[in-house]
């Protein structure tokens, strides 16, 4: 493997390793006091389980088998047969990047369901999860049905975002709503630990996305600058939305702005140029924080926006590659966007790859939370919803009234 | 006799209240950062365009026990130095205080203030 490409990669796995922790002070800080740690645990109990999973079968399902199938199959298991003196490393760097998306991945749905729902429960669900809904859906963008269709999801909008968006939607439906909303606010209680979260997923998504480009070459440096410009599209239009709207610019609109822009290009990073990610960034901005709203009218706790801004914004992002997508700008051989010449092919693939996702996602996410329902329970019983998650399921406190 | 003055008021007067007391000469302040409503009600804040209605707003609780002669004075010092004529300024209140000690030397009474 190129040196340069190896060292490229490797940085970036590492930011993107890093970018759960700042997902766990992102939601941490919009969570209240009393429920702060379990959140932080949720996203670090991926941190813990999911890298031991990924080698042990869920790399070899995401991966293994033929092109153009369903699932993949368990030669890779354990990572079997690869050796650092047969020249795998290119596979096993691989490997380990895309075992930082599996860690990330069900860590985004926490914030749907914040505030309620046993820690034993998440235990579970996180591996089922992901062998059972993040395992077959990688496996169809990245080398299954939907890759040999021609769908284009260059760092995870499809397969990471927008599936695990409708399964933070699934699993809130079946958990049910947190007591006292909407009627009683559940304000953030950290504001500046949310824009410090925020500051590190920006971060580290230089690393998800242009990384995602595999080396240290062009189609990584423009994924870079589009993901640069993107968020701060995003987040200047959130701003404006609702400095137009409710009168103010607030923290929380910019930070979650970015974030919005940050999922919504996530898809088109190595296959847009010029305006595109301006233009997509500031399209998933309006549209996330308008659709934020949509919880309270239509009545389902996402607690903390997961389906908001990271299944619209993904699936915004996504819809937009199919106008915008531009292999002439890269010399790349894949399917051009409606507005550079390709018609509507591929907005037509990415429309049956993302609903495919979102009904594969949202059934299977149900059948688990409703079978752990049924066995373990899902949900903490009222007097620890009222005295906080973190004293009762952790035997901790975040912050002491004195010393 | 010894009288209890508790002055509700806003955060940022705190200091001049202080230097205003001291400057008019009392012994000792005990200060507690407390949350409560008045006619000001609570305020509003906004969180991704939901708004969240903030009843209790945040006040500091000053207490003060003075000499009963010296009371009038110093209710007056602090209402005058507290004051901003906007909703919200805060009250005071005075009742009286049965007994004291001052636990180092046992001293009672007026004494002890």
């Amino acid at each position: 493997m190129d040196t340069g490409d190896a060292a490229w990669v490797m940085t970036s796995a590492a930011l993107v390793l890093f970018m759960t922790p700042g997902l766990a002070l992102f939601y941490g800080g919009m969570d209240r006091a009393k429920n702060v740690l379990n959140m932080l645990m949720m996203n670090f109990w991926c941190l813990l389980i999911v890298p031991i999973v990924w080698v042990v079968v869920g790399y070899s399902l995401a991966q293994g088998g033929s092109a153009g199938g369903w699932i993949g199959n368990f030669d890779l298991a354990f990572f079997k047969g690869l050796s650092v003196a047969k020249g795998d490393e290119a596979t096993l760097l691989i490997a380990t990047f895309f075992g930082m998306f599996a860690v990330i991945t069900p860590a985004l749905i926490s914030g749907a369901i914040a505030d309620r729902m046993k820690f034993t429960a998440w235990a579970v669900f996180v591996p089922l999860w992901l062998l059972l809904v993040f395992v077959p859906v990688f496996k169809w963008v990245y080398g299954g049905w939907m890759h040999a269709r021609g769908v284009l999801d260059f760092a995870g909008g499809t397969a990471i975002h927008v599936n695990a968006g409708i399964a933070a939607l699934a699993l809130a439906l079946v958990l049910g709503k947190r007591k006292g909303w909407p009627a009683e606010g559940h304000p953030p209680h950290n504001m500046p630990m949310v824009m410090l979260g925020t500051g590190i997923l920006w971060f580290g998504w230089f690393g998800f996305n242009a990384g995602s480009a595999g080396a240290a070459n062009g189609v990584a440096v423009q994924a870079f600058l589009n993901t640069f410009l993107a968020a701060a599209a995003a987040g200047l239009v959130w701003v404006l939305v609702e400095k137009l709207r409710d009168g103010h610019a607030t923290t929380l609109g910019a930070a979650s702005g970015i974030v919005a822009g940050l999922v919504a290009i996530t898809p088109c990073a190595g296959f847009v140029s010029g305006p595109a990610p301006i233009i997509i960034g500031g399209v998933a901005g309006a549209a996330c924080a308008f659709a934020v709203g949509l919880k309270t009218k239509l009545g389902y706790d996402d607690a903390l926006d997961v389906v908001g801004v990271h299944f619209v914004g993904g699936l915004v992002g996504s819809m937009l590659l199919g106008l915008f997508a531009s292999p002439a700008y890269y010399g790349g051989d894949f399917l051009a966007g409606a507005f550079e010449g390709g018609g509507m092919k591929l907005f037509g693939e990415l429309a049956l790859a993302n609903g495919a996702t979102i009904v594969y996602s949202f059934t299977v996410t149900t059948l688990i939370a409703l079978a752990l329902k049924a066995t373990i329970g899902l949900r903490v019983d009222e007097e620890t919803e009222v005295n906080g998650l973190d004293l009762a399921e952790h035997a901790e406190t975040a912050y002491h009234g004195t010393n | 006799m010894a009288k209890l003055i508790t002055v509700i008021v806003k955060p940022f007067k705190v200091d001049e209240v202080k230097t205003a007391l001291k400057e008019a000469g009392i012994a000792g302040i005990t200060a507690s950062e407390v949350q409560g409503f008045g006619r000001q009600a609570g305020h509003t804040e906004v969180y991704r365009g939901t708004e969240y209605s903030i009843d209790f707003v945040p006040k500091v609780r000053l207490e003060i026990v003075v000499d009963d002669p010296q009371v009038d004075a110093i209710v007056d010092t602090v209402v005058n130095a507290a004051r901003t004529g906007k909703i919200g300024d805060g009250k005071v209140w005075v009742t009286d205080v049965e007994s004291i000690v001052r636990i180092r030397t046992g001293e009672k009474g007026v004494d002890a203030i």
